[in-house]
């Protein structure tokens, strides 16, 4: 019980929240990688996944491709590009590894909810003489929106998981608290970071589960 | 004074023979470890994760809080959830299992939960008809029917676990991710090449295996 109230003591002392080490600094890092890393991605695999499951070429590649990033630990795949040229490059390592697994989700769901609407719906729009773009945004991805988002949600919270580990590789973000615990044996500060850590996670999942649930965004539109 | 040799170990490559053979015995160690404590993981997570799906399928309001936190569990970010385990199990081997297990736990629960409720009505309504009582109509109907579910979720409990389970290198219990981390700070690309690749070696060879498993289990799909 006491290293709980240490934390909770850890966290509400002040000076740990402001200066270059602080949790202030750490946690925009954190949002600052999370977002732009989720950006580029989505920039990368939904254009690709709504083409490819618009025309239902490459199954095979866009649901395998989330079953190997499984099998793949993100640590190593950091630690990989930080000992090539790329590591010399501040953040970069972090970015790559980032968007790398947070692409397959997005492709995967995106393709699966392009594939999982209805085909008569989509002969329909073909029959009402659609072109291929038209039936594209106006049937498909309107009807696959719920899939789509699916993904993004996952490739959020998987972002900020994947933006922790990097504090072991080096890198900034939330983990940087944690580690930097580990390396002064302070168990308060490894508590504290890790509970902010895990709220920042549980706040982005809370954040996509009040999205999907608004009236009139995903199921609204989906039906309309 | 002998001059150094010149190796692929001196050069620091990525591909390196000398490495396999000169250190075949670290490699190995890291190995056992590695799939030691994904196994233990797996195995505990499974042993619980089964009688907590059968009460969420018996008794619905069970259901929710389950599934929610199981949620709640798998959204933790894997540094953090062995940061948090720190104060109860200090620096050891058990801290990084419990890790994986409450992570294994999320994956076998909904999934083992799933297959149970894929079971048709239909098919538990002729099994009552013919006299099975519920634990016969547990272990003879609804538990086969569930399995290629469970089985699914199994499969991605342990990827996800040899996969996880490098981050344990915080706590100098990674297997594999120890071998990583410390080629990290002494920038040796032989080992940590080396380490990752046996990492997804074995998380391929754990999946082709319970794949097997499950054919055998199951052998009514595979017409």
């Amino acid at each position: 019980m006491t290293t709980l109230t240490d934390a909770w003591g850890w966290l509400t002392d002040s000076t740990h929240w402001t200066g270059p080490d602080g949790v202030g600094q750490r946690l925009l890092e954190h949002l600052v990688l999370t977002v732009v890393c989720l950006v580029l991605s989505c920039l990368i695999a939904l254009p690709i996944a709504l083409v490819l499951g618009h025309l239902g070429k490459g199954g095979a590649l866009a649901v395998n491709l989330s079953n190997v990033g499984r099998a793949v630990p993100t640590f190593a795949v950091l630690v990989l590009l930080l000992l090539t040229p790329l590591g010399e490059i501040g953040e970069g390592p972090t970015v790559v590894a980032l968007v790398l697994f947070a692409v397959p989700p997005l492709l995967t769901n995106a393709y699966v909810g392009m594939r999982g609407v209805d085909r008569g719906v989509v002969q329909a729009a073909r029959g009402m003489g659609m072109t291929g773009r038209q039936m594209l945004w106006r049937v498909e991805l309107p009807l696959a929106l719920p899939m789509v988002l699916g993904g993004v949600r996952i490739a959020a919270v998987q972002l900020v998981a994947t933006a922790t580990i990097a504090a072991l590789a080096g890198g900034g973000g939330l983990g940087r608290i944690i580690t930097a615990g580990f390396n002064r044996a302070s168990t308060p500060q490894v508590v504290a970071g890790a509970v902010l850590v895990a709220a920042f996670a549980l706040l982005v999942e809370g954040l996509f589960e009040v999205v999907e649930r608004a009236p009139g965004w995903a199921r609204g539109r989906a039906a309309a | 004074m002998t001059a150094p040799p010149d190796d692929c170990l001196a050069r620091n490559e990525w591909i390196c023979g000398e490495y396999l053979s000169t250190r075949r015995e670290i490699l190995a160690d890291a190995v056992w470890q590695h799939v030691q404590l994904t196994t233990l993981s797996v195995l505990i997570a499974l042993l619980l994760a089964v009688p907590l799906a059968l009460l969420a399928r018996r008794w619905s309001p069970a259901a929710g809080p389950v599934l929610v936190l199981t949620t709640v569990l798998y959204t933790i970010p894997s540094l953090a959830m062995f940061s948090l385990l720190l104060p109860v199990y200090g620096l050891s081997a058990s801290l990084v299992v419990a890790g994986l297990v409450l992570y294994s736990l999320t994956l076998l629960v909904r999934n083992i939960l799933a297959g149970l409720r894929s079971v048709p009505e239909e098919t538990r309504r002729a099994a009552r008809g013919m006299g099975y009582g519920p634990v016969r109509l547990l272990l003879a109907v609804e538990l086969p029917l569930a399995l290629p579910a469970a089985m699914a979720g199994l499969r991605i409990a342990t990827v996800s676990a040899v996969s996880l389970l490098t981050i344990g290198a915080i706590v100098g219990y990674g297997g594999l991710g120890n071998l990583i981390y410390a080629g990290m700070n002494t920038y040796f690309k032989a080992q940590v090449l080396t380490a990752s690749v046996l990492c997804v070696v074995i998380a391929v060879a754990a999946d082709l295996l319970l794949l097997g498993v499950q054919r055998l289990l199951t052998p009514w799909q595979r017409a």
